[in-house]
């Protein structure tokens, strides 16, 4: 019997309609755990660099992660990974909510989507009856209202679905798959899009089994209590009662939209209140006369928040349910308040409207805004004129709603816009690229350092998941400058290996990291995120929430006997920094394989201060070293053997980037 | 029946609506205890709690499974709470024809919640750290009425479902066989 895992995987050719179910190796599962690890297996062997991101043949796969449907609570986040157009490399991002674990109890681990249908379709899957529907009257509508019609159509509120909006239907590269309270960005909506996918609704029945039930079950039912109790995971910016630092550190959109910078105060973020008055107008009978009274009203209407919602088998409440003035009921994604700091507006009420727009046309709130920006810069430039955005409004709002339509619909400057900041000032021209701030194509969190930050500029500049969010998190942002706090820090800090303790003790505030602790620093927090997405955990509850506090409610230590206990393979800390590092390498290899070279390694434009391009290039060398790759980037012939990948080491040799 | 009056611990989980954050915690819990061996596989489509959840209007209701019903109510009834509309069956702890809560995915079999038996707190509350579900014991002085068990209910579906004769055959046919 498999533990954790269902053993298949299902395959749908969208060209010819046709769905089979998949057994899998069990060798993989010990290879590569499952999740993100193993859709990069597949991508590796099926997906060719000569395969074009929106070819037929690209893949599009949603992973379930290996230990979704046990009862690990917070293993919910769903792994979408596939070949991105933007890039033409490889992207994975994720979603949490429901989807995973249902796809479990359907009987699947992965559901692995190629070819393209001639008209919108939605797959629907119930167990083993699994049926691609017509998604004619789908067309146009938001996520959200996908999901509710899927649901009133198939007569099952349990279904769990995960749609594109517009936006992925135009191909718009910013665009979301969404699913319930969440979604998965980085362009992934966009490949679903250019299949012809509208939608997938799951809904499953059946047991997963684990192999030591009641020793897992016990550490389950702690960690229920201890991710409750733990301030520091889940979506901590949402309850935090300080934004100061991000409203002064993220180069804010809501400059160019004439919004105010530093607006963020105390009072503001206690209250978090929309608040709308507005005049209402009636007639009455003035005393039982014949006369007719004109009274004038001012009505309140003020925003409230409903509760903090919770995903498949969390206690944490990360996506805030908001009632907005004028029956208006907005769910806020878990790290919204992030966009919403980026928006920067002193008038709430447009920052949630900017949100709105953006999750009504599935748009992913970092890269838009982004793009937002861009083009308000390039209008103040000069660069685009009343030609490119004819009615262009006065207004900031008004803009951002405007710039928002346009990208959704791919209309006038929207259609460059679609394609991300960085192949839109290629078409546009006339300077505009130097109003681009993405490193390998794909916008960054545009964060404004004094200083060149070591770790921050190889996760930048070398991050397989192309955005440093998705990839710090273990190690802290910044040094404790009390020596006795320091030192208790480090006594409770169960997450790290030893090494990193002492590199933590010896780190005074304003001094930069040793380049050797950099390196290992980089590397230790992108294996954590990999190792959370091949089993499916939420990084909220693990590799993300390391870095403030130290204390995340799963981390090296203990995810593996989580790991053991579930599924009966022997691991220990070791062994999943082994797999995840293997993960890694597939990623690596696949990008590798798609052109990237030294050369595309770079912090974005403005990241900290004045350019330090020699140190750069050393800490580069000195990653590279670290991670066993050469001085291009690529990994090394012993590296790729030594993880049981020799098979990548053949192509790539064959292929002449391994020379 | 003997219609005497006895001193009886009546076992209690409260619900608070307003706190539950829907993670379904309680029905990855239910299942697994009731699996055999115990937590040895989980499906909450065989939990016997089950969350009637309506995102976008902010419901969000923990439901043990109550009495198996052979037929469906005749007419239906909506409730308005707050300003929430809740569906026509969200407060119906029933197995019922009419939707397939509470039944066993493979046979269709009903459910009842049996307050998790021999556990000092039931695994919902257990899990359930949001403080949805809360746990109480009191007495109260009740009539002495037999409670049908586990098989008693299974067989009474069968019996509602199949009719006397064929599930008498078949019992027959099973028993011969072992
Ligand atoms: S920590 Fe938050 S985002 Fe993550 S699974 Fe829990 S509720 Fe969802
Ligand atoms: S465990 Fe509690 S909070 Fe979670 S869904 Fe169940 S009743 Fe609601
Ligand atoms: S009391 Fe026990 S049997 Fe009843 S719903 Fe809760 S966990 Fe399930």
């Amino acid at each position: 019997m498999r533990y954790a895992e269902t053993g298949f995987d299902l395959e749908v050719d969208l060209t010819r309609g046709n769905i089979e179910r998949v057994a899998t190796a069990p060798e993989l599962t010990a290879l590569h755990l499952g999740g993100e690890g193993a859709a990069a297996k597949e991508l590796w062997d099926r997906v060719p660099p000569e395969v074009d991101p929106f070819s037929p043949r690209n893949l599009l796969i949603f992973s379930a992660g290996l230990l979704h449907g046990t009862p690990v609570p917070g293993a919910n986040r769903t792994c979408v990974s596939t070949i991105s157009p933007q890039t033409n490399l490889y992207v994975t991002s994720g979603f949490t909510g429901f989807f995973g674990p249902e796809l479990k109890h359907a009987g699947y681990d992965r559901i692995i989507i190629r070819g393209k249908s001639p008209s919108p379709v939605y797959l629907h899957i119930r167990n083993d009856k699994v049926e691609l529907r017509d998604a004619t009257h789908l067309v146009g509508k938001s996520a959200l209202e996908t999901s509710a019609l899927i649901k009133d159509e198939m007569k099952e509120a349990k279904l769990q679905v995960a749609a594109i909006g517009l936006a992925g239907e135009n191909r718009v590269c910013q665009a979301t798959i969404d699913h319930a309270n969440t979604s998965a960005s980085r362009g992934v909506g966009v490949v679903m899009g250019d299949k012809g996918l509208k939608a997938i609704a799951v809904r499953g029945t059946k047991d997963i089994n684990v192999a030591r039930p009641a020793e897992l079950f016990e550490r389950c039912n702690a960690m229920y209590q201890e991710i409750y109790d733990n301030p520091r995971c889940g979506d901590a910016f949402l309850s935090e009662a300080d934004d100061s630092w991000q409203v002064k550190n993220i180069a804010a959109a809501g400059g160019a939209l004439g919004g105010v910078k530093g607006f963020w105060t105390k009072e503001l973020q206690d209250e978090w209140t929309v608040r709308v008055e507005s005049e209402h107008m009636h007639f009455q009978w003035e005393n039982y006369s014949q006369q007719m009274e004109e009274v004038h009203e001012t009505v309140v209407d003020e925003s409230k928040r409903l509760r903090g919602t919770g995903c498949f088998n969390c206690t944490k409440n990360c996506h805030e349910a908001v009632y907005l003035p004028g029956q208006r009921q907005y769910f806020l994604k878990s790290y919204s308040k992030l966009a919403y700091a980026t928006a920067a507006y002193a008038d709430l009420k447009i920052n949630y409207d900017v949100l709105f727009g953006m999750q009504e046309y599935g748009l992913d709130e970092s890269a838009t805004l982004q793009a937002v920006s861009f083009a308000l810069e390039l209008r103040q430039a000069g660069i685009l004129t009343d030609a490119e955005l004819p009615d262009f409004p006065a207004d900031g709002p008004g803009r951002c709603g405007y710039l928002l339509e346009k990208i959704a619909t791919r209309q006038g400057i929207g259609d460059a816009l679609a394609d991300g900041v960085h192949l839109a000032a290629a078409r546009i021209g006339k300077g505009a690229e130097a109003f681009d701030r993405s490193v390998k194509k794909i916008e960054q969190l545009p964060l404004n350092e004094e200083q060149l930050d070591y770790p921050h500029f190889l996760m930048y500049a070398t991050g397989a998941k192309m955005g440093i969010t998705q990839i710090e998190g273990s190690f802290p942002q910044f040094p404790i400058a009390d020596k006795q706090q320091r030192a208790a820090f480090v006594a409770a800090w169960d997450a790290a290996p030893e090494r990193f303790k002492i590199w933590f003790l010896e780190w005074e505030p304003g001094a930069q990291l040793p380049v050797e602790a950099a390196v290992d620093i980089a590397d230790w927090n992108e294996a954590m995120h990999s190792a959370d997405d091949a089993i499916g955990i939420c990084p909220l509850l693990s590799s993300f929430r390391g870095q403030f506090g130290g204390r995340p409610p799963y981390h090296l230590h203990n995810l593996p006997a989580f790991i053991t206990l579930a599924t009966g393979l022997e691991l220990d800390a070791e062994g999943l920094l082994e797999i995840a590092k293997r993960n890694r390498l597939l990623v690596r290899a696949i990008n590798a394989r798609r052109g990237v070279t030294r050369g595309d390694e770079q912090a974005p434009a403005g990241l900290y201060g004045k350019g330090e391009p020699e140190t750069e290039q050393r800490l580069l060398d000195a990653y590279y070293a670290f991670r066993g790759w050469n001085g291009d980037g690529v990994p090394s012939a012993e590296t790729l053997d030594g993880l049981g990948l020799r098979y990548v080491r053949e192509d790539l040799a064959q292929r002449g980037i391994l020379k | 029946m003997s219609g005497q009056a006895k001193k009886k611990i009546v076992k209690e989980i409260k619900v608070d609506v307003e706190k539950c954050i829907g993670c379904r915690a309680c029905e990855v819990a239910c299942s697994g205890f009731h699996a055999s061996p115990k937590y040895s596989s989980f499906n909450p489509a065989r939990s016997r709690i089950r969350v009637v959840l309506d995102l976008p209007s902010d419901v969000y209701v923990p439901l043990r499974a109550g009495e198996y019903t052979a037929a469906e109510c005749t007419g239906r009834q909506t409730f308005r709470i707050n300003g929430k509309n809740y569906s026509e069956c969200s407060f119906c702890p029933a197995s019922c024809p009419s939707r397939d809560l509470f039944k066993e995915p493979d046979s269709g079999l009903p459910l009842k919640c049996d307050m998790c038996e021999d556990e000092k707190i039931p695994m919902c509350v257990q899990v359930c750290r949001p403080g949805a579900l809360t746990y109480e014991e009191r007495e109260e002085e009740r009539d002495d009425e037999p409670t049908p068990g586990e098989v008693e209910i299974g067989l009474q579906a069968l019996l509602h479902r199949h009719g006397a004769q064929k599930v008498k055959d078949t019992f027959a046919r099973l028993s011969q066989g072992e």
